[in-house]
């Protein structure tokens, strides 16, 4: 009985999460904000950047691009440090 | 290698210079920017290593120096970035002031150098970091490959 009311429950609940998420789904072909509209409108006159690509990169988006520079110095140390051998230890 | 591929290593390099750092400084102009730059830069060591060897390259690229440059590039992006916090964090505090303060018209325009605002030193801070990051990289790995050590 206990594990009836449990498979109930969980086929309840499947159901609900794919009824919602069904609903939820973006209408095909709209765009799902306006943000990318904006940066094309504006970013020249806001960023004086003729290449919008660098206006996202360096200014809308300048976080997203401290992380990768993160991630680049993150990745040059761990090859620096494992491929230089660095000062040998004595065998003795 | 050869005479040959040693002659025209060394004639290419000055041109892939050339136009990496075009790359790099026009990266708010034209497609590019500070990552692609640091890489055309990178890969004329990539070409001279295969032609004069790792063992002979690692004699005037220095690691400490390469460390220095690609420091140096990540410190220089993130003081730029805080430099605008007066309003928010990577606020672009340049528009329209004397330094790289252009601002070109909207649409299609033949591009001009001096705008931008912080963009073009943040690309050349990250160009910086990148021809030096992965040089280094590239040489670390040659020499591994090659059995011999990279020098301090």
């Amino acid at each position: 009985m206990r594990q009836f009311f449990a498979w109930l429950f969980l086929i309840v609940l499947m159901v609900f999460l794919v009824i919602g998420g069904f609903e939820m789904v973006h209408p095909f072909g709209e765009p799902p904000s306006t943000m990318d509209q904006y940066m094309i409108d504006n970013a020249q006159e806001e960023t004086g950047s003729n290449n919008v690509v660098g206006a996202v990169v360096f200014d809308y988006r300048g976080f997203d691009t401290l992380g990768e520079a993160t991630v680049l110095f993150a990745a040059v140390t761990g090859v620096l440090l494992v491929l230089r051998a660095g000062e040998k230890k004595e065998e003795t | 290698m050869s005479k040959i591929v040693r002659t025209v290593a060394n004639q290419l390099m000055l041109f892939v210079l050339v136009f990496g750092l075009y790359v790099i400084i026009h990266g708010h102009v034209t497609p590019g920017g500070g990552f692609q730059g640091g890489a055309v830069i990178a890969s004329g060591v990539v070409v001279l290593i295969v032609a004069f060897g790792s063992g002979h390259i690692k004699n005037s690229l220095r690691e400490r120096r390469l460390s220095v440059v690609e420091s140096s590039g990540a410190l220089l992006f993130i003081l730029v970035a805080f430099a605008g916090i007066g309003t928010v964090f990577f606020y672009n505090f340049l528009v329209g002031s004397q330094i790289f303060g252009g601002i070109p018209p909207t649409g299609s325009n033949p591009g001009d150098v001096w705008t931008g605002g912080v963009i073009p030193l943040m690309n050349l801070g990250v160009g910086l970091k990148v021809t030096a990051g992965l040089s280094a990289a590239v040489l670390a790995l040659a020499l591994f490959s090659s059995g011999e050590e990279m020098e301090e």
